[in-house]
């Protein structure tokens, strides 16, 4: 495949860091997701309480696009996200909620969280992107899919840049890992090198 | 540059278990939507149009399956059984993929009482059992973005086929009428006892519905059916507004259509019909009117088919854009069912009566929560 395009930064959240481009940005030694959220959120994003009111996968997803987007002054990037999980942590807590009759509390607020590509809406939002989204589910990480999708985005000229990646949080354990693909940058876009990047912190 | 077509296909749906006895039925003016008491689905009746489970256990067992499927399961492998049936030619190899598209896959497994352990929730097990059943050579690609999750799942197929990535993908797509869904829905006071009205001044809400739906994506002309359409544009717009209410100003829906449009290639002009999302909330209706304005298509014959099936979710959009192939192919326009005086504040051009018609294209769209806007181009072949 001729390396037409290419991966100008990338961002890993898991473990309690946030690293950028392989480097972190934010670390703590809390395990559990809500703290290693909220103490984030005080460093790197401050001013966006609609964070909290957010379900697990998108606080993770705004969080690992914040890193990336902050200084981004293109706005027509689109956004191809994946994981495995697809909404269940969420779905699991709304099923827990209607079980049983005469404790029934369906709650519009954690509904409408029961779908994975919220998570896309939510960063369409924070950062006035009116682009292409697609959420794919697989069984673990796999850049083959997304990087057809996303070379087939940058041809046709459905967006100058494309944000991709993995985004999945599931009981507690949670993993994202994002990219923009553009026509300049540091890394070729080839599957091979989305996996090398995919694997940069994991292997610490 | 390859064209890439819809070809063989199939619905199974509460007004049949294949296209073409589905399409006569809406032919004659069938609605497959009904009020249902089940308590264990929700605690007061609700409308729905659902697929009649004796029947669907009765072709599935004819497929003759050697492990235990849900019931999501069985819809998709005797709706995608019907499409590769058709196109019996053709094997299952390296160059064909398959393609899932699902707003909640098999979500019913979370309940107390389901027979199957709560790993099949995971999508890439739905995936993983209609792959095995068929022997696909690869791995289901798995399209999960809400109530567009249908006809993005078209453009999918289409954009990983102009990569190279396959020759054809065979789409399926499929949602239950759950517990889980209509308590939501219910939640929010969306729910219609009647029969939805799309886009008429009477609407009183959605109805949830189900169908498994499936269609062959190919670039090979040779593999095409006698309804075959070629897909000419597509494009799919975030609102960037708010993730569970239509935007004001239908802003990425109309950017979908115009992006749609122009790589097209066909002129608004020549667009025979729209086959809407309408799914007969006074929000989502009143989107469309503003976004097809503002896309200079108010003149435009429109139907939403959500008054047939109710919304079918993560189906619908294949639905309804099969439903249309064979629309251009009988040139009829099918009525928008329950239309009586329209209901926006946007001229609107409802379809009322079924008409013959000389059709040539039709626009396909779809919008869904996360603030997702899908819109397709498709020409008769």
């Amino acid at each position: 495949m001729e390396n037409r395009y290419y991966i100008e930064s990338f961002s890993h959240v898991n473990n309690g860091i946030v690293s950028v481009n392989g480097a972190p940005v934010f670390k703590t030694l809390e395990t559990d997701f809500k703290s290693v959220m909220k103490l984030a959120y005080k460093q790197l994003i401050v001013d966006y309480p609609k964070f909290f009111k957010m379900d697990n996968l998108s606080k993770l997803g705004l969080l690992a696009a914040e890193v990336l987007l902050r200084e981004e002054w293109e706005k027509n990037i689109a956004m191809v996200f994946s994981n495995r999980a697809s909404s269940l942590d969420t779905d699991r807590g709304y099923q827990d909620s209607i079980k049983d009759a005469t404790h029934y509390y369906p709650s519009p607020a954690v509904f409408v969280y029961t779908l994975a590509n919220i998570c896309m809406g939510e960063i369409s939002i924070k950062h006035k992107i009116h682009s292409e989204n697609c959420f794919f589910v697989m069984d673990e990480f796999s850049p083959e899919t997304l990087s057809s999708y996303t070379e087939e985005l940058m041809d046709e000229n459905k967006a100058e840049k494309v944000l991709c990646g993995w985004v999945d949080v599931d009981n507690e354990k949670y993993d994202a890992f994002l990219y923009v693909v553009a026509k300049k940058g540091t890394f070729v876009h080839s599957d091979a090198e989305i996996n090398r990047l995919y694997k940069t912190t994991h292997e610490q | 540059m390859d064209n890439v077509y819809l070809s063989h296909n199939n619905i199974v749906s509460s007004l049949g278990f294949d296209s073409t006895t589905v399409i006569d039925s809406i032919e004659k003016g069938n609605c497959g939507l009904s009020v249902y008491e089940d308590n264990k689905v929700l605690h007061v009746p609700f409308c729905s149009s659902r697929i009649a489970p004796k029947e669907l256990q009765k072709r599935y067992e004819n497929l003759n399956p050697n492990t235990e499927h849900t019931r999501l399961e069985k819809m998709m492998l005797v709706s995608l059984a019907d499409t590769l049936e058709k196109k019996s030619k053709i094997g299952l190899d390296e160059r064909t993929g398959l393609l899932i598209s699902t707003t909640k896959g098999n979500i019913d497994v979370l309940e107390e009482d389901s027979n199957f352990a709560e790993s099949r929730a995971y999508l890439a097990e739905l995936g993983e059992q209609v792959q095995k059943f068929f022997g696909f050579k690869n791995k289901a690609i798995i399209v999960s973005n809400a109530c567009v999750s249908g006809v993005l799942s078209i453009a999918v197929a289409k954009r990983l086929i102009k990569q190279g990535r396959y020759d054809r993908i065979l789409v399926v797509a499929g949602d239950l009428v759950t517990q889980f869904i209509l308590s939501g829905f219910n939640a929010f006071q969306a729910l219609s006892l009647e029969p939805c009205r799309p886009y008429c001044n009477s609407r009183t809400g959605i109805n949830i519905g189900e169908v498994a739906a499936s269609v062959l994506v190919t670039k090979n002309p040779k593999e095409l059916a006698p309804e075959s359409v070629q897909i000419m544009g597509e494009a799919s717009c975030n609102d960037a507004n708010h993730i569970s209410g239509p935007s004001r100003t239908g802003e990425g829906l109309y950017r979908s259509i115009e992006n749609a449009l122009g790589q097209s290639g066909v002129r608004k002009k020549d667009i025979d019909y729209i086959s809407g999302h309408g799914t007969a909330t006074m929000f989502n209706d009143e989107m469309e009117a503003i976004a097809f304005e503002r896309a200079g298509l108010s003149k435009t014959p429109v139907n939403s088919l959500k008054s047939y099936f109710g919304h079918t979710l993560g189906a619908s959009g294949l639905l309804e854009s099969i439903i249309g192939m064979h629309s251009l192919h009988r040139n009829t326009l099918f009525a928008s069912l329950g239309f009586e005086e329209l209901g926006v504040s946007r001229p609107m051009n409802i379809i009322k009566k079924t008409t013959n018609k000389e059709l040539n294209v039709f626009l396909k769209t779809a919008s869904g929560f996360g603030g997702s806007n899908t819109a397709v181009i498709f020409k008769k072949v």
